[in-house]
């Protein structure tokens, strides 16, 4: 659900989604989340097609998209990287590790590293409640983060794009 | 996977805490190992015990019962193959015994997790196998007023927080009856699990999915609902691909649809995945939000029971809510109402989280107290310092302090010390917290997560971080910590719901138990008195 790759945008893939859900009732939620899984985010270019297909205007759209922090409008780093700043984190040291996080990677909350390797979010509760602090990359969540833990997945994320490469 | 007769069956726990803790890496390293070794293995990937600390919890079927060691990583592997773990070697350093000897889960009554961790969450065979759909076997032989009825008399509240009885919910959507509303009504399950420290409605996605569907569909035969919707929030990818595979197994094994179980009766389910907002947990927001709009708290009356989902009668329970019916459906509404106290009949599944040792799931039946949960349960804290504030119920419920670790676990009983059980999770902190800190992040949760439609929740939030800011720094702190009291007294009794209704409960508790952390540098009469009175 949260995987954003390196599609480019493609109006008639978007219009294909949105064609294949708008008769589902309650669809622009559904609708959203395929265009952010397809190309990893709203493009503003999305929401003029939703709208007439749901016969909504553009603002009521965009005052979805807004509402919900999990929606993003612009193009993503290569991995979001989610930290979760919930209480039973912070018992285990989750305020720490966002500064250590924002410190090294130079970034705030919603900012994207210069190399667009990562984008760094915050996320209230991932459930791993038990074993915090907790830390979500794509659909991998990852348990008893510390500052040190957290460079060496922030290398490896690094790396696999250089693999890729 | 080997299906060879001979083979041991070991089981490797698969649920989001398990795989975030490397359970995916060690059955990978296993299964090529056994390979390498000519050993024969069934690998079958259960949900999870949720004994945290032992996780991956790797078990071992063995005619005594199934034995475990944990917490296993992919270094002991090797050592584990040595001693030939397959057979319940009892010298290896992480062996644990006999899983269902272990005090940490014998001591409990489950219930509801009864299959958690014992079964593959996705066989539908070993579902059934385990009283699977028996609840609904039974349900289909009953008049809808019939089910109703069993779930009154087995006491059941709402398990979300609110813990409103769910039995005389569904009386009000089934006693719905105008044309108009039997044209369609819906049943939607609220697994917007938003609280910090609570992951039970997780589990139960996870581990043991048939339960809810199996739940949902006896709601929808008692009280006349063909759809249901799952309203998932986006955080819990797995419990997503889960809860959707097992859906499409019930379809294709007529425990969903048109006909269920040749029966005649229809019911359809599907999941919708919400994005990340707190407050669509929340009944009326999360109906706002399944119909494709901003989720928007609407104001109550009309309760969503006549005026719910696109405007029909709608039954919202939460997820344990509805995983408690099969049971009782199944053992019977006294089998359920005799476990508990006072009002508060059944088990809540608590969820001990935070600086704990010995996180994890613990149903209970309603009773005993907060201390017995973090102390003889969960062990302290994990760091081994000084325990000092537990917060029980969500980022919305109170912080207690040592004085009040005593009060049982039960509703009225945590009522009475102005706290909550909200949905049983509980966050619990050492010494070394800073409660200014912690009553300023409820604040300042409150203001990224309110909806914004009423004034006191909206405004009142950041106006409440400002305010203890001024505290924290010590300006004015007699005037300003008057001004918190008024400001959360607006925030309780002004607000539309309970996130700018109960947002005051952290502050307050905070302030009233642990005021010496709002005025470290600072001489205050109004706080040594409101010391005094606490």
């Amino acid at each position: 659900m949260n995987t954003p790759g390196s599609v480019s945008w493609e109006p008639t893939a978007a219009q294909a989604i949105i064609d294949e859900l708008k008769s589902k009732p309650g669809a622009l939620l559904p609708i959203l989340h395929a265009i952010q899984n397809r190309f990893a985010y709203v493009p503003e270019e999305a929401v003029a097609l939703i709208a007439p297909a749901l016969k909504l205007s553009r603002a009521e759209v965009h005052g979805v998209i807004s509402f919900y922090h999990h929606f993003r409008t612009h193009q993503p780093g290569r991995h979001v990287v989610e930290i979760c700043r919930a209480e039973a984190c912070q018992a285990q040291g989750s305020r720490e590790l966002e500064a250590h996080a924002k410190a090294t990677l130079g970034v705030d909350y919603h900012g994207t590293t210069a190399d667009r390797a990562v984008t760094l979010e915050p996320v209230y509760c991932l459930g791993n409640c038990s074993c915090g602090a907790s830390v979500r990359v794509g659909d991998e969540i990852y348990a008893r983060m510390t500052p040190e833990s957290f460079d060496e997945l922030v290398d490896e994320l690094r790396t696999e794009r250089l693999e890729v490469l | 996977m080997s299906s060879v007769m001979a083979a041991t069956r070991i089981y490797i726990p698969s649920d989001t805490t398990a795989k975030a803790l490397g359970a995916d890496r060690v059955a990978r390293v296993i299964e090529a190992t056994a390979k390498e070794q000519g050993v024969e293995l069934e690998i079958v990937r259960n949900g999870t015990r949720a004994l945290y600390w032992l996780d991956p919890l790797i078990e071992v079927d063995t005619p005594e019962g199934r034995f475990g060691y944990g917490p296993v990583t992919v270094k002991d592997v090797d050592s584990l193959f040595a001693a030939e773990f397959w057979s319940g070697e009892t010298a290896h350093p992480l062996a644990v015994g006999l899983v269902e000897e272990i005090p940490y889960l014998k001591r409990q009554q489950r219930l509801t997790f009864s299959r958690a961790g014992v079964t593959d969450p996705l066989s539908l065979s070993d579902y059934e196998a385990h009283d699977g759909y028996k609840g609904l076997r039974n349900a289909l032989k009953l008049e809808a007023q019939g089910i109703v009825d069993a779930v009154k008399a087995s006491g059941l509240r709402g398990r979300g927080g609110a813990a409103f009885p769910t039995g005389i919910k569904w009386q009000t959507v089934l006693d719905a009856n105008s044309p108009e509303q039997q044209k369609q009504k819906y049943i939607v399950c609220n697994a917007d699990e938003g609280d910090s420290g609570t992951f039970a409605d997780r589990l139960v996605m996870e581990c043991d999915p048939f339960m809810l569907i199996e739940g949902m569909t006896i709601a929808g035969l008692a009280v006349g609902a063909t759809q249901g919707y799952i309203y998932l929030r986006s955080e819990y990818p797995l419990a997503d691909k889960n809860l959707n595979a097992a859906i499409e197994s019930a379809y294709a094994n007529n425990l969903l649809g048109e006909d269920i179980l040749g029966s005649g009766r229809h019911f359809d389910l599907e999941v919708r995945v919400g994005a990340g907002a707190y407050i669509c947990g929340e009944e009326t927001s999360l109906l706002e939000s399944l119909e494709g709009k901003r989720g928007l708290v609407r104001a109550k009356p009309p309760l969503p029971a006549i005026v719910g989902l696109f405007g029909q009668p709608t039954v919202v329970n939460n997820v344990l809510s509805l995983a408690a019916v099969p049971f009782i459906l199944d053992k019977g509404a006294q089998a359920y109402a005799d476990c508990g106290m006072g009002r508060s009949r059944g088990t809540l599944p608590f969820q001990v989280a935070g600086n704990v040792k010995q996180g994890g799931l613990v149903e209970l039946a309603f009773g005993p107290t907060l201390r017995e949960l973090m102390f003889d349960f969960a062990g302290g804290t994990r760091n081994g310092r000084p325990l000092r504030a537990v917060q029980v119920g969500g980022p919305l419920g109170a912080y207690l302090p040592e004085s009040q670790w005593d009060t049982p676990l039960d509703y009225e009983e945590f009522a009475k010390v102005g706290a909550v059980l909200g949905h049983g999770g509980v966050v619990m902190f050492d010494d070394t917290v800073d409660m200014g800190e912690q009553a300023r992040f409820s604040m300042e949760f409150c203001v990224a997560e309110s909806c914004g439609k009423c004034t006191p929740c909206r405004i009142g939030s950041t106006r409440g971080v400002e305010v203890i800011d001024r505290i924290r720094a010590g300006q004015n702190v007699d005037a300003n910590l008057e001004l918190l009291s008024d400001l959360c007294e607006t925030m309780l009794d002004g607000s539309l719901c309970a996130m700018g209704g109960m947002t005051p409960f952290p502050v307050q508790s905070a302030v009233k138990h642990f005021g010496e952390d709002f005025v470290k540098h600072s001489t205050s009469e109004h706080l040594n008195s409101v010391l005094e009175e606490a």
